[in-house]
């Protein structure tokens, strides 16, 4: 079992390895962009519960970010499965489909977090000193853990790729923005902040954030983050089997 | 030994098989030859738990697929008919995944790479990106990670479609001396010569269902030894006889155009099903 693990997982580290020198300016760019754009734009006059935009904003960038590179891996997952069918390989061999799942998440997971180190790099280039602690860690985890299940799910759901773009649009994009990356939820209408509080990534990013700022953690949000995790994890070894035809 | 009993396939409104038997002995290569769309890589998948039988029970050594997968599983190795290999990483870390994928040490896959390689006859390639090799060397390194964890059935599918006829040969070659080491192998093909250079038997199949399976040999005889195609008001007609003589009496005055030749596989595909595969 812990074999099969590692082959898949060693399989996608070989990819990213090679991939590397291209992939740290890729994921730079955004979180530059939104830390120039912001710290020019709105940085200077605002201040949000006693802190300065930006410290507000990088913790939700980290949030965001590692949640779309753990979700990423749905993108790998399925050009490896429709258009060089190297799944039918994994499909072929005799690992459990637990020993995929875990392969796969865990490499989203290793990729979320080396966009965030290149996150952190840059926080600390604009100036912002923050708390990268235990809890921290935890809630990054977390978080990566979460979509990284979810992504490998639905990567197996999907009949094409365009399908999987699709999805993208309509879960990460949306939850990107509106899931306390941006903006406090707290300071939308109660009913709208009721409904954000549903989100994994609201927690995610309460979390993230509570910790970067030394605040106490709402230890909640961790179990939520891990059921949640869990249930998407069990989701998608459930649809490993489904994906014969 | 592979054992096939009653396998039916349905794809919502496609019956893509139609209740299939076979039992492919210990070290022969068995070949599995029909036109397009005939249910040759349906079959395939299913024997190799990619795809799920609608009916029927697929045993490879004695182990049933769809109830004792994990063991099935480490019986055979599978070169499917579409590459599949990653393409970014190098032909050593190809291998090396394939060899943790089916729980080899990792001291005896080094040893195993090399002498793969050199059987193949890609060793020099082993450092290279597997994007960079040509189609034939693609096909021979599926063919080396196939054999990789030593399996004793090979599922060959369409081995040789879209290469030239000097690399066809080669990869010829070498299904046969891995039967030479006792390895049990099926393949299908839709091309007939493969068919008749390398299979101890044929399994003829059309739309799902198997209209013959014999020897190479046998089926061929049973449309005699000699024939002769010519055409008769723009239509090609083939005849058969049990001797040369015989055709070349047939011949004697006569006119039009035409070829003789020995019975082949393909007379006998035609004759059973009336068809014509490339
Ligand atoms: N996933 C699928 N969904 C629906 N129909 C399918 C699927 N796979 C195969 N079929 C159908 O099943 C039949 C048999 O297909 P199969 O791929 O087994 O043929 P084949 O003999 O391998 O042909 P080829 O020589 O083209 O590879 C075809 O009619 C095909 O359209
Ligand atoms: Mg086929």
């Amino acid at each position: 079992m812990i074999q099969g693990i590692i082959a898949i997982y060693v399989r996608e580290m070989l990819i990213l390895k090679r991939r590397l020198s291209r992939q740290i300016p890729s994921w730079s760019i955004s979180p530059f962009l939104y830390l120039t754009a912001f710290s020019y734009a709105v940085g200077r006059g605002v201040s949000i519960d006693g802190h300065s935009y930006l410290e507000f904003l990088i913790p939700g960038l980290i949030a965001m970010g590692s949640m779309t590179q753990a979700f990423a891996i749905a993108s790998e997952i399925n050009i490896a499965r429709f258009y060089w069918h190297i799944f039918e390989e994994f499909q072929a061999a005799p690992i459990s489909k637990f020993a995929y799942v875990a392969g796969e998440v865990l490499a989203g997971m290793t990729r979320a977090l080396l966009a965030i180190g290149v996150i952190m790099v840059l926080g600390f280039l604009f100036g912002v000193r923050l708390h990268y602690g235990f809890a921290f860690f935890m809630a990054l985890l977390l978080n990566s853990f979460v979509f990284a299940s979810l992504a490998v799910g639905l990567a197996m759901v999907v009949k094409s790729h365009a399908d999987q773009a699709m999805l993208t649009n309509f879960i990460i994009t949306p939850m990107a923005f509106l899931g306390g990356t941006f903006f406090p939820v707290d300071r939308l209408p109660q009913w709208a902040g009721a409904i954000l509080n549903l989100l994994p990534l609201t927690h995610a990013s309460k979390a993230i954030r509570a910790a970067c700022l030394g605040e106490p953690v709402n230890l909640f949000s961790y179990v939520l983050l891990f059921i949640i995790g869990s249930l998407f994890f069990g989701l998608a070894v459930w649809c490993v089997e489904r994906a014969k035809d | 030994m592979i054992q096939v009993r009653n396998l039916v396939k349905t794809y919502k409104d496609v019956k893509a098989l139609k209740g299939v038997n076979v039992h492919v002995k210990k070290g022969e290569i068995f070949a599995y030859l029909g036109p397009n769309g005939a249910g040759k890589t349906t079959t395939i998948r299913i024997l190799t738990g990619l795809t799920r039988a609608t009916a029927g029970t697929c045993l490879i050594n004695g182990f049933d697929i769809a109830t004792q997968t994990g063991d099935a599983k480490k019986q055979y190795g599978l070169v499917p008919q579409a590459i599949n290999l990653d393409q970014e990483l190098t032909v050593q870390e190809n291998l090396l995944i394939h060899g943790w994928l089916y729980h080899m040490a990792s001291s005896d896959i080094a040893g195993r790479v090399n002498e793969l390689l050199d059987y193949v006859e890609l060793s020099p390639k082993k450092k290279s990106l597997v994007k960079t090799l040509s189609g034939g060397m693609k096909r021979r390194l599926m063919i080396a990670r196939a054999l990789l964890h030593s399996p004793g059935v090979l599922f060959l599918d369409e081995p040789t479609v879209g290469l030239d006829a000097a690399i066809r040969r080669k990869i010829w070659t070498l299904i046969k001396k891995i039967q030479q080491q006792g390895t049990t192998i099926f393949l299908t093909t839709h091309y007939i010569e493969e068919a008749e250079f390398l299979a101890d038997r044929v399994a003829f199949i059309d739309q799902g269902s198997m209209v013959a399976l014999d020897t190479p040999a046998n089926l061929m005889a049973a449309r005699g030894a000699w024939a002769i195609d010519r055409l008769v008001a723009d239509v090609m007609e083939t005849l058969y006889f049990k001797t040369r003589e015989e055709a070349d009496t047939f011949n004697t005055n006569r006119s039009e155009q035409f070829t003789l030749r020995r019975v082949n596989l393909e007379d006998a595909f035609l004759d059973l099903t009336g068809k014509k595969v490339k």
